[in-house]
């Protein structure tokens, strides 16, 4: 290797480096905008309604947290995200076949959660339910994945 | 007989009629001053490669004209649609314009690699050529996809939606990619801005540095791929101007026509504005995307929506990499029998996928709800071996029994694979309605 071919060599894997640098700082510049774009979000806990309001048996859509709240024969409350988890659609209940029906690849998802038909591959995710001075809130931040309905799931007044 | 460019550049200067400064410069530019005559027959090539040139550049312009009205929020993104079709000049038909050809772009691009393909073009000298063409196919894809978004309306929502949850099954990054894609959970204002910038911005530059290098390398594999190759010395050759020249003038007129003719018809779709919590049903992914929602009524999202794209991608990419006894460069469909065994390859799988797909409907799930692994094995791992396990069979008997060489084998699985998809994604978009169940195209 003569000098000029080796200067050359050096040029390049400075060209490499430099780029790389690059390349790190704009994912750098990405990832960190987006989070704190995710902060301004503040107040996750969503009040959705008194205690009283909410019946045994009931099911009660909440489409701006994009959940459903449902409220079990027993007392037992479980806020079920909207969210297919087969493809992220929005499911739908079907008040007359009492299940949740997903219009995107048509799994279905009884009263609990858990997957009645395929394709979707886990039970529908859950939020937080707190009650508190007679007031049903719902904690957006902590959204629960979980594989089929537990009896730990249910919230109790 | 060797011609000196200088002598025949400087009589076309010369003479009047075509002496202009674009033509020298950028004509000359693209093309050689002589090319063989074979090269070009209209069905050689088919002259798809330009017309996605000239394609492009409509949606270059056209896209900038809708760049001075269209807002990237999801507040407004709507509205600014709803306005560039109702109060600005003539901005339906450019909306329309850009519609359109941004899907011609997407059935060309298409074509132009089934061309490639069936003229063996995709072998060195023209390795680097196809790789690029490769990357070029993906980059139009995805410019269309990025586009899809845009009108924030119930229709690219929802198919945006469904194609970034796909990649939640990609193991280990996949759940990461997609909130940096989508800029948060949900497919939201953030995920609006990144497609923008995608679709206006990183893309098209992509496509622009890449189609100078594409043209390019055409040129220095002594032009596009005949029989004998391009160093044959006696080939009989013809003036690029205006055998050529003329040629793909004809051609760009009759597309431009063809496009202006569909856009002053027919509008093109905008639906009601995006709403989160509701979907559409059926909600479907754009179109080009329909194989791959179908594969999903039937596998696990793993296979369906990562493993089998995945593996199609990297096989386009390493088909030039396969090493062939015999060299059938040039020659449409590699011989006659090739010809005959892709007809029938594409025959069969005509029929086949549609019963494949009415048996899997038709069987009840033999997998209970949610058992995550036993779904994974039963509904993917099986399928996919069982599959991969036929096709070695059938490659053996092609080549043991039915004598076929290896260009013609070649040609045959890919003919399978491409005819495959393309019945999934007919089924996915005509025989699917309400709730995606199964029904004839005029019923839905
Ligand atoms: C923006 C998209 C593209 C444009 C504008 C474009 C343009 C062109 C043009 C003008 C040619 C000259 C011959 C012809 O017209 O057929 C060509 C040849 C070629 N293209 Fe493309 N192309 C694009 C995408 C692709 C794709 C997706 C592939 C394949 C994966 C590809 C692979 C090739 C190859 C290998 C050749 C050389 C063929 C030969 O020499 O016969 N290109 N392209
Ligand atoms: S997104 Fe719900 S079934 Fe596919």
């Amino acid at each position: 290797m003569n000098r000029r071919s080796f200067l050359n060599k050096i040029w390049i894997w400075i060209g490499v480096v430099a780029g790389i640098e690059f390349l790190g700082l704009s994912l750098s510049f990405l990832v960190s905008g987006k989070k704190r774009g995710e902060r301004h979000n503040s107040d996750r806990l969503k009040v959705i309604g008194r205690l009283e309001d909410i019946k045994p048996g009931e099911v009660y859509p909440y489409s701006n947290g994009r959940l459903y709240l449902v409220r079990h024969s027993d007392g037992g409350m479980l806020a079920l995200s909207l969210k297919c988890t087969h493809l992220g659609c929005s499911i739908h209940w079907n008040e007359d076949e009492d299940k949740f029906i997903c219009p995107c690849h048509s799994s279905e998802f009884n009263r609990f959660g858990d997957v009645l038909k395929p394709p979707a591959p886990h039970a529908l995710d859950t939020y937080k339910v707190i009650v508190k001075e007679g007031k049903v809130m719902v904690d957006l931040d902590k959204k629960i994945r979980r594989r089929k309905f537990e009896k730990s799931d249910l919230t109790y007044a | 007989m060797k011609q000196n460019p200088q002598k025949v550049n400087s009589s076309l200067t010369g003479s009047k009629v075509y002496a202009g400064v674009v033509f020298r410069n950028l004509v000359l530019h693209l093309h050689p001053v002589r090319i063989p005559k074979k090269s070009i027959a209209f069905n050689h090539t088919f002259g798809l490669g330009g017309m996605l040139a000239l394609l492009f550049v409509l949606q270059a312009f056209t896209g900038i004209l809708l760049r001075f009205v269209y807002q990237p929020s999801p507040e407004k993104a709507y509205d600014s649609i709803l306005s560039i079709q109702q109060d600005v000049f003539m901005g339906q038909f450019v909306r329309n314009i850009h519609h359109t050809a941004g899907m011609l772009m997407v059935v060309l691009v298409f074509f132009h690699l089934l061309r490639v393909v069936f003229t063996e073009a995709y072998k060195p000298p023209r390795r680097g050529n196809w790789i690029i063409g490769v990357v070029l196919l993906l980059l139009v894809i995805f410019s269309n996809f990025s586009g899809y978004l845009l009108p924030w309306d119930q229709l690219s929502f929802w198919a945006v939606t469904v194609a970034t949850s796909m990649l939640d099954y990609l193991p280990f990054i996949g759940e990461k990619l997609m909130l940096v894609i989508r800029g948060g959970e949900d497919v939201g204002a953030i995920t609006l801005l990144n497609f923008y910038n995608f679709h206006t911005g990183i893309f098209p530059l992509s496509i622009v540095i890449l189609m100078a290098f594409h043209f390019w390398k055409v040129r220095k594999a002594g032009g596009v791929v005949i029989p004998g190759g391009a160093g044959d010395k006696d080939i009989e050759k013809v003036q690029v101007y205006p055998n050529l020249v003329a040629r793909e003038f004809v051609v760009a007129l009759v597309l431009l026509a063809l496009i202006f003719l569909v856009s002053s018809l027919r509008n093109v779709p905008l639906l009601e504005r995006a709403n989160p919590a509701l979907s559409p049903n059926p909600a479907k992914a754009p179109w080009y995307f329909m194989g791959i929602q179908e594969l999903l009524m039937h596998l696990h999202p793993f296979f369906a929506a990562i493993l089998i794209p995945f593996l199609f991608i990297i096989s386009l990419f390493s088909l030039t990499f396969l090493r062939f006894r015999e060299d059938r460069a040039g020659i449409w469909f590699s011989s006659d029998k090739g010809k005959r065994l892709s007809k029938k390859i594409a025959l069969v799988t005509l029929l086949l996928v549609p019963v494949l797909v009415l048996a899997s409907e038709l069987i009840p799930d033999m997998v209970e709800a949610s058992s995550g692994v036993r779904a994974f094995i039963i509904n993917g791992l099986i399928p996919f071996f069982m599959f991969l396990f036929l096709m070695a069979l059938f490659v053996l008997w092609l080549s043991r029994k039915g004598n076929y060489n290896m260009n013609e084998i070649v040609q045959g699985i890919f003919v399978f694979i491409i005819s495959s998809y393309l019945v999934l994604m007919f089924i996915g978009i005509w025989f699917r309605g309400e709730g995606m169940e199964l029904c004839w195209p005029w019923m839905r």
